[in-house]
């Protein structure tokens, strides 16, 4: 007999989050002849999100639309999954490494007493073996990893696998009910969504960053308006964090999050072993720094030596000139 | 209140990673609290000092791990716990295993850990300790309000911010910004020495080997391809700012 995958397809803001996607590519990439597919969609007013998603997925799609899901709450969707086990085992249960999946992807981990390998950003088959590629210390360095047997869950970091094409056989989707627990443990009361229209740091294509060297809070204006015209985002290094300048949800590094964009802007930023870590693997990278012996411009393609308040604005203008 | 802190050791941040005969390399690296715990322990301070009760700081691993469970009880925790894993093959199923039957010989209100690891990162352990403990948990808080029984809490999901209310027992994990971690002070580290120092073995918790194996192993290990230096501009500034521009649109086509 083959091996069960299940996806759990993440929704979020009303659509389908790519990394749902890429999932189940990893899926394919993974999976022998014989072995099986579903993917399970969870959320509220979802049925468009389950016609969409049918067209990805060989096998079936399991759809558990209540107003109750609408908010990811840790115990209701490890319910839906029990509910969703109950019809189909798992061998494997893949989701992707974001804020849904790092909480969920552990949980239905314990409850099926099933291993799991966490952050994958590669996944090649060896014979009858899935390798998994991984991160350690933030990208430092990387490991391969595998299963030694039993259940297994898989979390995959988004924008590393691409994402699947479309299926010659649309799947079959499958409605179950959803019946509200009669009181859950822990209750989400508010949910306060990050300003719309700003583009999420690990998502944006194009970061520009700032460190110690920005000086203040307002200092990162400059570094707005420059990732407002590329349609980026603005992080920063552990120093201007724990400077106060910034809040720690912009940090990059080791400690805060890790990017990996088409173009990193690193302004006024030194290049603490730690803060390199969470930005290396970003395909071009520019450093801007008035001390020429700034570790910064040893993983820079391209530097600037110079005063940042003087150079972003011009790069602003430059950027602006040909986008325009 | 009985409150607990599942601590881990890593390298220090400004650690450079080398690898060596297929393994990495611990010669001369600088260890400490994995960062993410430092937010735990001083939020496990916070709470005691404001409602009363006893810190219990938890850890499991190699010996070494004992530096950063003195260094939690120097911040001002009351006991640590060393659970010594050596010799038996570790990933964080077999951390959380351990430690849930750890737990289930203690009463506990209240358990915090970081909400990963800088080292492996898996940010496993505490919410499948959650789940075998079938006790509620969130991950990736910003801020911890409690008021008897009833915890509220602020996590952080990707830029969003969701409020939750939870009751105790209940496990936490921490995010940045949830508090400003202390430094220990000189007293603080002569006390630390006089505090209770527990050293269990497995064999201790009733569980064997084949029941606390590790369900993954890994097989490689690689270091990323280095960069190399590019080129630093040259020109006034303005001149600059244009080659830049002019570079990402031919060379690196990416404008």
């Amino acid at each position: 007999m083959g091996k069960t995958y299940v996806v759990v397809a993440e929704v979020r803001g009303g659509s389908l989050r790519q990394v749902a996607l890429e999932a189940l590519q990893a899926v394919s990439i993974a999976k022998h002849d014989g072995d099986s597919t579903a993917a399970v969609l969870i959320g509220s007013q979802i049925t468009p999100l389950a016609s969409e998603l049918a067209n990805y997925v060989e096998g079936q799609v399991y759809s558990i639309d209540h107003p109750d899901l609408e908010i990811y709450n840790p115990e209701a969707y490890l319910n839906v999954m029990k509910t969703v086990f109950e019809r189909v085992t798992p061998d494997v249960v893949v989701l992707g490494h974001t804020a849904l999946g790092r909480d969920l992807g552990p949980a239905i981990a314990a409850h099926l007493d099933a291993g799991q390998i966490s952050d994958v950003t590669a996944i090649e088959k060896s014979g009858d073996d899935v390798i998994y590629t991984r991160p350690l210390y933030a990208g430092k360095a990387f490991e391969q990893k595998q299963f030694t047997g039993g259940t297994q869950v898989v979390t995959i970091r988004p924008n590393n696998i691409d994402p699947a094409a479309a299926s010659s056989s649309p799947a079959e989707i499958v409605e179950l009910e959803y019946a509200p627990a009669g009181s859950l443990r822990s209750i989400v009361k508010d949910i306060v969504r990050k300003t719309s229209g700003k583009v999420d740091l690990t998502e944006a294509k194009i970061v520009v960053s700032g460190g110690r060297g920005v000086k203040s809070a307002d200092g990162f204006k400059p570094l707005e308006e420059l990732a407002d015209v590329l349609h980026g985002a603005v992080g920063a290094s552990r120093a201007a964090c724990d400077a106060g300048y910034c809040d720690y949800s912009m940090q990059i590094g080791q400690t805060g999050k890790v990017v990996t964009p088409e173009i990193y802007i690193a302004c006024g930023i030194s290049g603490a072993i730690q803060h390199l870590a969470g930005m290396s693997q970003s395909r071009v990278i520019i450093a801007i720094n008035k001390d020429p012996e700034a570790p910064i411009f040893k993983v820079a393609d391209y530097g600037i030596v110079g005063d940042l308040f003087e150079v972003v604005p011009l790069l602003t203008q430059e950027f602006r000139k040909v986008l325009v | 209140m009985n409150i607990f802190v599942l601590l881990k050791q890593t390298f220090d941040t400004e650690e450079r990673i080398v690898i060596k005969d297929g393994e990495i390399s611990d010669d001369g690296v600088k260890y400490v609290m994995n960062p993410y715990d430092e937010y735990a322990v001083e939020e496990a301070l916070l709470q005691r000092d404001q409602h009363g009760g006893m810190i219990t700081v938890v850890g499991v691993g190699p010996d070494r791990t004992a530096e950063a469970l003195r260094t939690a009880l120097a911040m001002g925790a009351d006991e640590a716990v060393l659970i010594s894993n050596d010799g038996l093959a570790t990933d964080e199923y077999t951390v959380s295993r351990l430690l849930a039957a750890y737990f289930g010989q203690q009463s506990y209100d209240l358990i915090i850990g970081g909400n990963f690891s800088v080292d492996s990162g898996g940010g496993q352990v505490a919410v499948r300790l959650s789940q075998l403990l079938d006790i509620p948990h969130t991950s990736s808080i910003t801020k911890m309000t409690i008021n008897g029984q009833q915890v509220t809490v602020e996590r952080d999901a990707e830029g969003d911010t969701e409020t939750l209310e939870l009751s105790l027992p209940a496990v936490f994990t921490a995010q940045q910004g949830l508090n400003e971690p202390r430094y220990p002070s000189l007293p603080g580290i002569m006390k630390a020495k006089k505090k209770p120092f527990h050293r269990i073995a497995v064999a201790d918790l009733g569980v064997s080997d084949s029941e606390a194996a590790a369900k993954t192993k890994r097989i490689a290990l690689s270091l990323p391809p280095q960069r190399q230096s590019g080129r630093i501009l040259q020109g006034d500034y303005a001149q600059q700012a244009a080659e830049l521009v002019h570079l990402l649109r031919t060379e690196a086509k990416l404008i």
